[in-house]
C-alpha cells in the first residue's frame, strides 16, 4: 500500500514534469494571439481552481466567495503601482499576505459555521467586498483602474506586443498550485484535512486540531487565488470590482475542480483544461449573435457533465487504472 | 419590501429549507414566471394578478419537470451530493438565462434603454393603487398556506419524513420522487406567484432573477433551515433592514446591510434563527 502510494506520488510527478515541459514548448508552435490567450486564461483557472481544491476539496469547506481573495490581490497590487509606483511584484506577494491573512481574519468565525451557512456566508462576504469596492472612490469606485502604459517589462510585468510572458508567468503559477497540493498531500495537514473533510468530531478526538487546519488550508488558498488576481489585473491591465471581484468569479474557479473531480490532485487541471477551451469556443463561436446559444450549450454541458460523473472526470481514469489492476 | 423577499423566500424556503436541497435555478424560476405574466399581459391584457394563478400553476408543472429531469438524478450521487447539486442546478440556470435571451431579448435589443423604461407592466392606479400591499397580502397568505400544509397534512408530513430518512419512508410506501415532485411543484408555483406580483413593479430581463436570488437565500438561511416560520420572520427581517440601511448608507449599498445581518445572527446563532438543521 505504502509503496504504491509513493510509486503513485513519483509518478505523479514525471507526469506534471512532462506536462509543463511539453507545455513550455508549446509557444513554439502556435503563434495566433487568440489560441496563446485561451491557453494563458486555461492555465491561470487551473491555477485558481488548484487554490480553491485545497480548502474545499481537500478541507471539505466549500467556499462560493473566493472571488473577495482574487479580487484582493488584483487591486493590492493595481492600487500600489498606480497610487504609490510599488512594482506589481511587490504588490501581487503584498496582495497575497493580506488575502491570507483577511482569510484567516475571518476564518474565526466562519468555521464554527457547517453546511449551507457556511457556503451562504462565503457568498455573503465577497458581495460584501464587491460592493464597498463598488463604492470606494479612492480605488476608483465602479469605474475601476486603468493600469498605466509603462512599456514592456520585466520589472513592471507588462507587456503589449506579446504575450509569451503573462503565458510563462501563468504555466509557472500553475506548476506551483499543482506542486503545493502534490507536496501538502502526502504532508501532516493533508492528512489532517482529509480527516477534517471527512468526519470532524473524529478527527479532533485523535488529536487534529480541526480549527488551525481549516485556518492553514484557507490562508493557502487565499494567497494562491490572490496571486491570480494581481496576474490577471497586470494581463488585462484594466480592472473593476465586477471583472475581479464578481460572484461569477468564485464559481469559474469551483467548476473545473468539481467538474475534474474534486479534492483530487489532477481534478483541476483536467477540469480546467477541458471547460475553459470550451467556454471561450462556444462564446466566439456561437456568442457572436448575442442571443444567448453559447450559454444554452455551456449550461447544458455543465448539467450533463456534473450528473453524469459526480466524481469528476478523473474517475475515468481511476476506474480504467482499477480494471487493468485487477486483471 | 420586507414580505416581497419573503414571498421571493417561501418557494426557496420549501425547496432549499425544507427538502435540504440546494437550487441555484431559483432566481431565473423568478424570471421565467415574471416573463410568464408579462408575456400573458402583452398578448391577452391578462393583468398580473389575475394570471398569477396562471403562471404558478405552469411554474409547478416546471418545477416538477426540473425535478424529475434533472434534480433527481442530481441527488444520486454518492459522492459530493451537494457539488452536484449546485452545479447541475448552476448549469440549468445558465441554460435558462441563455433560452431567456434567444427567446426574448432579440425584439428589445434595438431599443436597449427604452425598453427598460418603457414596458414595464404597471397598474398601478388602473385596478390597484397599491400593488405592493397585494404582494404583501399574498406574501401572508402563501406562508399561512405553506405552515399549514408542512404540519397538518399527510404531505407535509412525508415530505419532512422523506427528507429524514428516504430508506424509511420507502418502507411505508411512500414514493420519494413523487413526494419531492410534488414539493418542487409546489416550490416552484410559490416562485410562481411571486414572480406575477413582481412583474408588476420590477424590470424584466434575463439576468433578473440573480439579484433576487441571493437575497432569497440569505433570507431562508437567517430564519433558518427547516422552518416555514423562519423563512417569514427572515423576509421581514431582510426588508427592515434593508430600509434602515437605505437611510443611512448611500443606496448603492444597502444590501451590505442585510448581509452584515446575516453573518451577525449565524456567528451567534449557527443555525440561523428558527432552524433545526
Amino acid at each position: 500500500m505504502d509503496k504504491n502510494f509513493a510509486a503513485r506520488r513519483r509518478r505523479d510527478l514525471i507526469i506534471a514534469a512532462v506536462l509543463a515541459a511539453l507545455a513550455a514548448l508549446a509557444p513554439l508552435f502556435i503563434k495566433d494571439v487568440y489560441v496563446q490567450n485561451i491557453l494563458i486564461l486555461t492555465l491561470m483557472y487551473a491555477a485558481l481552481s488548484q487554490s480553491w481544491n485545497i480548502l474545499s476539496g481537500y478541507c471539505g469547506q466549500i467556499s462560493l466567495g473566493h472571488a473577495l481573495y482574487f479580487g484582493i490581490g488584483a487591486y493590492t497590487t493595481e492600487l500600489l503601482f498606480t497610487k504609490f509606483g510599488v512594482l506589481p511584484w511587490f504588490g501581487m506577494l503584498g496582495g497575497g499576505v493580506i488575502a491570507a491573512l483577511i482569510a484567516m481574519g475571518l476564518g474565526y468565525p466562519f468555521f464554527r459555521l457547517r453546511g449551507h451557512y457556511f457556503v451562504i456566508a462565503t457568498i455573503v462576504i465577497a458581495e460584501i467586498g464587491l460592493l464597498l469596492f463598488q463604492n470606494w472612490e479612492w480605488a476608483g469606485a465602479a469605474m475601476g483602474i486603468t493600469i498605466p502604459i509603462r512599456g514592456d517589462s520585466w520589472l513592471k510585468f507588462q507587456f503589449l506586443r506579446t504575450k509569451l510572458p503573462y503565458f510563462y508567468f501563468a504555466l509557472a503559477l500553475c506548476c506551483l498550485a499543482w506542486f503545493v497540493t502534490w507536496w501538502l498531500e502526502d504532508s501532516k495537514w493533508g492528512f489532517w484535512w482529509r480527516a477534517v473533510k471527512d468526519n470532524p468530531e473524529a478527527a479532533e478526538s485523535l488529536g487534529v486540531v480541526v480549527f488551525n487546519s481549516k485556518m492553514g488550508a484557507a490562508a493557502v488558498s487565499a494567497f494562491l487565488v490572490a496571486i491570480g488576481g494581481a496576474f490577471y489585473a497586470q494581463f488585462l491591465a484594466y480592472i473593476d470590482p465586477e471583472s475581479v471581484m464578481g460572484f461569477q468569479f468564485s464559481l469559474l474557479m469551483a467548476l473545473p475542480a468539481v467538474l475534474g473531480g474534486i479534492g483530487t490532485l489532477w481534478g483541476p487541471v483536467l477540469g480546467a483544461a477541458i471547460l475553459i477551451p470550451m467556454t471561450e469556443l462556444t462564446r466566439s463561436y456561437i456568442g457572436g449573435s448575442g442571443r444567448g446559444v453559447d450559454l444554452i450549450v455551456y449550461g447544458t454541458l455543465i448539467v450533463l457533465i456534473s450528473l453524469a460523473l459526480p466524481q469528476g472526470l478523473v474517475s475515468l481514469f481511476s476506474r480504467s487504472r482499477a480494471k487493468g489492476v485487477t486483471r | 419590501m420586507g414580505l416581497l423577499y419573503g414571498l421571493i423566500a417561501v418557494g426557496l424556503a420549501l425547496i432549499f429549507g425544507l427538502m435540504d436541497v440546494v437550487n441555484f435555478a431559483h432566481g431565473e424560476f423568478l424570471m421565467i414566471a415574471m416573463y410568464a405574466s408579462f408575456f400573458l399581459f402583452a398578448f391577452f391584457a391578462i393583468d398580473p394578478l389575475l394570471s398569477a394563478p396562471l403562471v404558478a400553476a405552469a411554474l409547478f408543472v416546471f418545477g416538477a419537470v426540473v425535478y424529475l429531469l434533472i434534480v433527481r438524478f442530481a441527488m444520486r450521487a454518492k459522492a459530493n451530493a451537494g457539488m452536484v447539486q449546485i452545479f447541475s442546478t448552476f448549469g440549468l440556470a445558465i441554460v435558462m438565462r441563455g433560452l431567456a435571451q434567444f427567446f426574448f431579448t432579440p425584439d428589445y435589443r434595438s431599443i436597449p434603454q427604452s425598453w427598460l423604461g418603457g414596458k414595464t407592466i404597471s397598474v398601478a392606479g388602473i385596478f390597484l393603487p397599491e400593488p405592493q400591499l397585494i404582494g404583501a397580502l399574498v406574501s401572508i397568505l402563501a406562508f399561512a398556506g405553506l405552515y399549514f400544509f408542512i404540519h397538518r397534512t399527510d404531505f407535509g408530513r412525508a415530505l419532512e419524513a422523506t427528507r429524514e430518512d428516504p430508506g424509511a419512508v420507502a418502507l411505508v410506501g411512500i414514493d420519494k420522487n413523487r413526494v419531492f415532485a410534488l414539493g418542487w411543484g409546489l416550490g416552484a408555483a410559490l416562485v410562481g406567484l411571486a414572480g406575477a406580483i413582481m412583474a408588476v413593479f420590477f424590470y424584466i430581463y434575463p439576468d433578473v432573477g440573480a439579484s433576487f436570488a441571493l437575497i432569497a437565500y440569505v433570507t431562508v438561511a437567517l430564519g433558518g433551515f427547516g422552518s416555514v416560520f423562519g423563512a417569514f420572520a427572515g423576509g421581514i427581517i431582510v426588508g427592515l433592514v434593508e430600509a434602515v440601511t437605505a437611510l443611512v448608507l448611500p443606496p448603492s449599498l444597502k444590501s451590505v446591510g442585510i448581509y452584515a445581518v446575516y453573518l451577525l445572527v449565524v456567528f451567534i446563532r449557527p443555525r440561523g434563527l428558527f432552524g433545526s438543521m
